[in-house]
């Protein structure tokens, strides 16, 4: 078994995205995972692997009418998809089963029912204890905090950070399903309401509803199905700490170049083979630190890699070409939403189409820069 | 428990108990590891480094200085925004989040690496939280 590659064979975000008032989040899992087995072209008997975050796997087999005989719910935040992929590789290949369901569903904005996450933490943890009392209310006042120390060692701006929003726009203006649209400047990015210095509005994601999951199985198996295989190359995992105090350098992310240097490895590719890229942003210095972590840029030097247009429409590396989480849509856990537009473009299906894309790698973070996970997607088996 | 702050109260675990009895002290606490000598924070009863539990408390100086921040829009209970969410290094090497207060809470007066000093503020009678104030006049 150890040499059957390893596919994407179904793939599908809920049959809408956004603003969902009339789903709940388990029945957004379901959405998502039916619209994903309907493109397999198989049906819930065929399953016998579940995996999912934010809900308990059980309860979304039990709801889907699945009897699982492997079960991941690694939930480690909004890149523990990228991780089910990876366990779903050696689960597979070591023959622990056969088809794998991986789904999400968050009720982000319409939140039925309301979300524990984040606030409050429990009161005993690490959280609880050494930064609540401080004030923090959630990602946009946690996640945020290590960027200064990056402007400062680096001599970055404001200005560079607010174009990471700015041209990620321009991707989103040629997606119809992405949640805002609008053209906007770096003065509006700028001018837009202040939610933690240097971060404004702009700069943080919008919380929305939606959903989505992908049906990975053997080749072999595929051969037979409709659905159009997307090979998974090679995936990477990491984590590093629960509290963002305790990051190690406030510059770099341990866990993001743990995950990513392993998804390289494990492809047997390098950087300069990659076609397209996704890398999860919650918030405007995600990507930053993402292409410098994953080794596209030199340290420091990704604001201006940005600037100079190269991810942007037409540029050499496409970043975030559904709009991203800052502009396509995010829901809380956002990964799968990276994971799927990957797919899109290897797939050749993309609204924004990136030409002749062969490789594309989805790289996503869990957490306050606590986890991280990576995938490398190809339409060609190596 | 008696909460004289609206600010969330942390719920003291058996392995972090030397630090807030410190701090109710005017103490701030941290581990050493007697094997290997790393300094650490948060609490543990063993060094995260080399696993030795040959470890002693280590009385800080209160000296520290700013290694990022934000200023904080957000509402949050017991706060007025806008307020400081700051990580800051101790002298003695191991950093801790906190808040800068006692000066404006503007990026031109919260610069980073300038030199900060520990003091207290009482949440409960439990619980005095250690926050950091500028240690030179900013101009
Ligand atoms: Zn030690």
């Amino acid at each position: 078994m150890k040499n059957q590659k390893l596919v994407v064979i179904g793939a599908a975000e809920t049959t809408s995205l956004g603003d969902i008032p009339h789903l709940s989040q388990v029945q957004l899992h379901a959405d998502g995972a039916l619209n994903a087995l309907a493109d397999a072209g198989l049906k819930i008997s065929d399953v016998d692997g579940i995996a999912t975050a934010g809900e308990n796997p059980i309860t979304i087999a039990q709801y889907l009418g699945i009897h699982p005989e492997w079960i991941d719910g690694t939930s480690v935040g909004g890149c523990s998809f990228m991780m089910h992929i990876r366990h779903s590789l050696s689960a597979i290949t070591s023959g622990l089963c056969k088809t794998i369901l991986i789904t999400h569903g968050e009720s982000g904005k319409s939140r039925i029912p309301p979300p524990e996450w984040p606030w409050p933490p429990r009161p005993g943890s690490y959280e609880g204890q050494f930064e609540a009392p401080f004030g923090t209310m959630g990602p946009p006042d946690l996640l945020t905090i290590p960027f200064l120390r990056y402007m400062e060692d680096y001599n970055i701006t404001v200005e560079d950070l607010a174009m990471v929003p700015v041209i990620q726009r321009e991707w989103a203006a040629l997606n119809p399903k992405a949640w805002f649209k609008e053209p906007i400047t770096v003065q509006d990015v700028l001018d837009s309401k202040m939610i933690a210095y240097p971060f404004t509005l702009f700069m943080c994601c919008p919380r929305t509803d939606g959903g989505g999951a992908l049906v990975i199985t053997t080749e072999e198996r595929a051969k037979d199905l409709p659905g159009k295989e997307v090979y998974v190359l090679g995936a990477g995992e990491s984590g590093e700490t629960m509290l963002i105090s305790q990051m190690q350098d406030f510059t770099t992310s341990r866990a993001f170049k743990t995950s990513a240097n392993r998804a390289f490895l494990e492809a047997g590719i390098e950087r300069e083979d990659v076609d397209h890229l996704m890398l999860y942003d919650a918030f405007a210095h995600l990507p930053i630190y993402g292409l410098e972590d994953l080794g596209f840029c030199e340290r420091g030097e990704a604001p201006n890699f940005i600037r100079d247009r190269n991810t942007a429409p037409g540029g050499r590396l496409p970043v975030n070409t559904n709009g991203g989480g800052l502009s396509y849509m995010h829901s809380g856990m956002y990964g799968m939403y990276a994971m799927q537009e990957s797919i899109r473009q290897v797939r050749k299906v993309a609204a924004a189409q990136v030409p002749d894309v062969k490789i594309s790698v989805a790289h996503g973070i869990g957490g306050m820069f606590s986890a991280s996970g990576t995938v490398i997607f190809s339409n060609q088996p190596n | 428990m008696h909460p004289t702050s609206d600010k969330f109260i942390p719920f003291i675990t058996p392995e972090t108990r030397h630090f807030w009895e410190g701090t109710k002290l005017g103490e701030l606490r941290i581990q050493k590891c007697d094997s290997c000598g790393h300094k650490y924070f948060p609490p543990r009863p063993f060094c995260p480094k080399c696993s030795s539990k040959d470890i002693s408390l280590v009385l800080c100086s209160g000296e520290a200085k700013l290694y990022s921040y934000v200023i904080s829009h957000l509402p949050a209970p017991g706060f007025k925004p806008p307020f400081s969410i700051a990580v800051v290094e101790l002298l003695e090497g191991p950093r801790l989040m906190s808040n800068v207060i006692g000066c404006p809470q503007t990026p031109s007066s919260l610069l980073l690496d300038m030199p900060l000093a520990v003091v207290y503020e009482k949440l409960s009678d439990e619980i005095i939280l250690p926050l950091f104030k500028p240690t030179e006049k900013i101009v």
